[in-house]
């Protein structure tokens, strides 16, 4: 093999019309593509010498077959010169620093010189640029007076000046630019940075313009017979025909109007044929209205030949469908449906080890029935690599036919390994490996706990599914992308797989407080665990033994366990009262027992679950997926116990209640106006740094929140833990205490770029209101909540301040999109070298040491290198 | 006015010093790279000005990290590059 070679250089430069015409083929002189016959013409868009795409014809210049021709290049002679859109600026910018005359720039030598010194002291710059050369000058060569050259989108230049007080105005025809192009001597393109050798700036003027071969514009032939051309070719042939007519007007000696006019439309073409999106050109259509698709579109943007062709891969042996939940299995299992698995497979290269094994996948054929069915193959590979389609017809034939050496492409089953993906995908999460397990039904199936890392729901989301074909693509699958092996995120060294909404109200309902339970309940709730016996009953009364809730999650713990934290319902009070906490939330593990407290977010959560993470450290990546398996079916079974709703009767509050809110809303209304009076008496004090103005909004704002915090209060004083929507709030797993306040109590005030809203008419919000109010409804305060309805001007304000919300999160999106895009591509090739260094693939050292500290994140505790925590608790077991 | 500040006495400022050849050579050997893989510093970078170090020097940065404590790095000196 040969070595790979380090590149030295890469030139970059434009063809000479010289070069353009070397590399033709032939010359282009017809519109026309085909003959009635189907034959191209001669010298027509599709000539035999520029390669063939129709099968059975040979190419005149290489003699190969429409396989094998690569294609060659044509030319087109233009009738007069036109100016590529892709050099304006430069062509611009070349007219701007030479003179008129001459072309020499419009520098002496000596200014030329100093510019070069300066470049050694490192404050000038290596070429020059626009900015060296003054304007309005005399050009110190040829003494000729300059004038200003004006471009005009997209083709257009002029000369500019002033003469008797008067603005005049001179087109330059492309023929004339590229005159003064020619002139420019070698000397002064190297000083402006351009290498005259491979790139004279008249060659950014065109006079003979490349035909692409047929290869990269082929026709195709519709259903009815009839051919359709490419957009290329489309527009070649409107360049050859007003070519040809400007051609025939010229040699008939047409007046200069209208061969100022067809120049025009012939740049036109040009133009368009080679960028089709210019500004100030209106693009040229398709005759059902379609813009074309010219050469610059074809390599432009996310489906170009860049983005689209070269870096975007499409890959076989992949699948995506719906995804739903099913809590039922594993967290390292997906659900497959049987119409994914029949036709996804996993070669089984055959040996005199399996051989039997082989034959029967290959009898029992590519119609697997029903989930259960043992699993059949589709298609067999022979030592040539010729595959062999299996069918009922032929099933019996190629299983005789079997032999080591062969390959078996046998169909997915239980247990197989796949990748599971979901896009975007953001972070390495975003792939994981699972197991996969037959279903019936359309829809790949997940365990909902596994839905964070995914970033996923079910309100529609599609997944993708693909197998691994290599027994070392398998190998690198299960160690290094299985789900297990992905529990914690490198983000932030926590869990990012763990119990999400009704794990976590569930868990919450069983542990807290302290229930008891009879046998047949709690086997009821462990049904469906690997438990062979019970602990001990914690109390029997009347000889009927009980199980304590505490106890019944215990069952599902680590034996050796122990640790103490606080719960997501802890109000961090300032003496924490333990064990007698009235809320529960002190927990403690001990000896892998939980003694007190409740289990919820904190514990086993998502992002947060700190039984999670110590379990983990403690033992291991696969008895922590097993826990949130057992702890994701034992949360499922309690919530089913009593059952789990909410409703629009649990917003209710008592009489009391709403006339308690009533008045407080009152009495800050009353504030507010107050406040007011005060302003508009000029005593208001104002506070350091800001105008009365402004301390009177912050106030109001103060006012406002407060008293939307207080009917928050009110409410909650009403709706304890038998509200649904309050143990979801408490435990952490849906909504908040203000979500539920804004339902039952008070929406509050709605804001704007967190002011209050003051947009809308001229000194008001809305015409309900008076000129110049100040008032609380009059500035988006919603005194109603969801249940009660919002008045319309408050449902208007609602409106305006959900709207920025809204494109806070569409700008948000697209602008970390943008970000994440130019990092991957910054980063891609970053490799961890064995000296734990980061380099680059050139060897270059990035980092001398990963991350300053050598540290696996995921492996890091919230960023600490040693969870110190953890380990005093494991040795004090609890005790202080 | 001729008080010109320091930055290196800033204390978000780490520590820099100029490595002697055979500094150089060791770091190069440990490492197994030439010169132009290390990472790159620009001439006129306020740190590099203050210990006065020209392109073609090496230069030693000590920053204190959260996590590893200590944490050294490399850099060459090389001339900005002219836009």
């Amino acid at each position: 093999m040969p070595s790979p070679k380090r590149i030295g250089k890469i030139e970059f430069g434009l063809f000479s019309p010289k070069e353009i015409r070397k590399m033709s083929v032939r010359k282009i002189i017809w519109a026309d593509t085909y003959d009635e016959d189907g034959f191209p013409y001669p010298q027509g868009l599709m000539d035999l010498n520029l390669g063939v795409i129709d099968p059975g014809l040979r190419c005149k210049t290489c003699d190969q077959r429409a396989a094998d021709c690569p294609g060659h290049f044509g030319h087109i002679e233009l009738a007069k010169p036109v100016i590529h859109v892709g050099y304006t600026r430069l062509i611009r910018k070349l007219l701007r620093v030479t003179c008129r005359s001459c072309s020499r720039l419009l520098l002496s030598t000596d200014e030329i010189e100093k510019a070069v010194i300066a470049e050694d002291e490192g404050t000038g710059t290596d070429t020059l640029s626009e900015k060296d050369i003054k304007k309005e000058q005399i050009c110190p060569h040829c003494g000729e007076q300059q004038y200003k050259i004006n471009f005009e989108k997209p083709t257009t230049f002029s000369e500019v000046w002033m003469e008797d007080g008067k603005k005049m105005e001179h087109r330059l025809t492309p023929a004339d630019i590229r005159a003064r192009l020619e002139k420019i001597p070698d000397e002064d393109l190297r000083a402006l940075g351009i290498n005259p050798l491979v790139a004279r700036p008249e060659w950014t003027v065109l006079t003979v313009l490349p035909v692409p071969p047929v290869t990269m514009r082929p026709s195709i032939i519709l259903e009815n017979g009839q051919r359709s051309e490419d957009d290329l070719t489309h527009k070649l042939v409107d360049i050859i025909r007003i070519n040809q007519r400007f051609k025939e007007n010229q040699d008939a000696g047409a007046p200069q109007l209208i061969i100022e006019d067809l120049w025009e439309l012939l740049q036109y073409h040009v133009t368009t044929y080679l960028d089709n999106e210019v500004a100030g050109c209106p693009p040229a259509r398709h005759r059902s209205g379609r813009p074309l698709k010219t050469l610059s579109q074809r390599l432009k943007g996310k489906d170009g030949r860049f983005r689209g062709s070269l870096s975007g891969k499409r890959v076989n042996f992949s699948a995506r469908t719906v995804i739903s939940p099913d809590p039922n299995i594993s967290v390292v299992e997906v659900g497959v449906p049987l119409a994914v698995a029949n036709e996804m497979t996993v070669p089984i290269r055959v040996t005199t080890m399996n051989l039997e094994e082989a034959r029967q996948y290959v009898l029992n054929g590519p119609e697997r029935p029903t989930v259960n069915s043992p699993c059949g193959a589709n298609y067999v590979i022979r030592p040539d690599n010729r595959r062999i389609r299996l069918s009922e017809a032929n099933l019996q034939t190629v299983a005789e036919m079997l032999e080591p050496g062969w390959v078996v492409e046998r169909q997915l089953r239980d247990g197989d390994i796949v990748l599971f993906n979901r896009q975007p995908s953001l972070h390495r999460m975003s792939i994981m490996a699972h197991r996969t397990k037959l279903m019936d039904g359309r829809t790949f199936r997940l365990n909902p706990a596994v839905c964070p890392p995914y970033n996923a729901d079910f309100d529609g989301d599609e997944m993708n599914l693909h197998v691994p074909q290599t027994e070392e693509a398998k190998a690198e699958a299960q160690i290094l992308l299985a789900v297990q092996e992905n529990i914690l995120s490198p983000r932030f060294g926590g869990p990012i797989i763990g119990g999400i909404h009704d794990h976590v109200s569930g868990i919450f309902l069983l542990t807290h407080g302290l229930r008891w339970f009879r046998k047949e309940d709690v086997m009821y709730l462990v049904q469906h665990h690997r438990i062979s016996s019970l602990p001990p009953p914690g109390k029997v009364e009347d000889g009927v033994p009980f199980w304590s809730n505490k106890q019944v999650f215990s069952l599902i713990l680590p034996r050796e366990l122990n640790m103490v934290f606080h719960a997501s319902s802890c109000q961090n009070c300032v003496e924490c009262k333990r064990e007698g906490c009235e809320r529960d939330a002190y927990v403690r593990i001990q000896d892998g027992q939980l003694v007190s407290g409740t289990i919820d977010k904190k514990a086993v959560g998502a992002f947060d679950g700190q039984i999670l993470h110590r379990t983990i450290r403690q033992h291991g990546m696969r008895r922590t997926a097993e826990f949130i398996d057992d702890m994701t079916r034992l949360a499922i079974r309690s919530i089913m116990l009593d059952g789990f709703s909410f409703g629009i009767d649990d917003e209710d509050l008592s009489k009391t209640e709403y006339g308690q809110i009533r008045e407080m809303l009152e009495s800050a209304a009353n504030d507010v106006r107050m406040r007011i009076k005060i302003f508009e008496e000029g005593a208001l004090e104002p506070m350091p740094g800001r105008t009365e103005e402004e301390t009177l909004e912050m106030q109001i704002m103060q006012v406002m929140g407060k008293a939307r915090d207080r009917t928050g209060e009110i409410a909650g004083r009403h709706l304890g833990l038998e509200n649904s929507a309050v143990v979801m709030a408490v435990s952490g797993a849906r909504g908040s205490m203000l979500n539920l306040t804004q339902m039952a109590g008070c929406i509050g005030q709605q804001s704007v770029r967190g002011e209050r809203i003051m947009r809308g008419y001229d000194e008001r919000t809305l015409p309900h209101f008076r000129k110049g109010d100040r008032g609380a409804e009059a500035h988006g305060f919603i005194k109603n909540s969801y249940k009660s309805g919002l008045s319309p001007t408050e449902f208007f304000f609602h409106a305006i301040g959900g709207r920025e919300g809204l494109v806070d999160t569409a700008v948000r999106t697209s602008q970390s999109g943008y970000l994440q895009r130019r990092m991957i591509n910054a980063l891609q090739d970053l490799k961890v070298a064995y000296d734990g260094t980061v380099r680059t693939t050139g060897g270059r050292i990035i980092q001398f040491l990963y991350g300053e500290d050598g540290t696996d994140p995921a492996k890091s505790s919230y960023g600490d290198p040693v969870d110190v925590k953890g380990i005093v608790e494991s040795v004090l077991k609890g005790e202080r | 006015m001729s008080i010109t500040f320091n930055v290196l006495d800033h204390e978000m400022v780490p520590e820099h010093s100029i490595m002697n050849e055979e500094e150089v050579k060791s770091l190069l050997e440990t490492y197994r790279i030439t010169i132009e893989q290390l990472p790159k510093i620009f001439h006129d970078d306020p740190a590099v000005r203050a210990i006065k170090a020209k392109p073609g020097n090496v230069i030693k940065i000590i920053r204190s990290s959260h996590t590893a404590g200590r944490a050294e790095s490399y850099r060459l000196v090389i001339k900005r590059p002219k836009k």
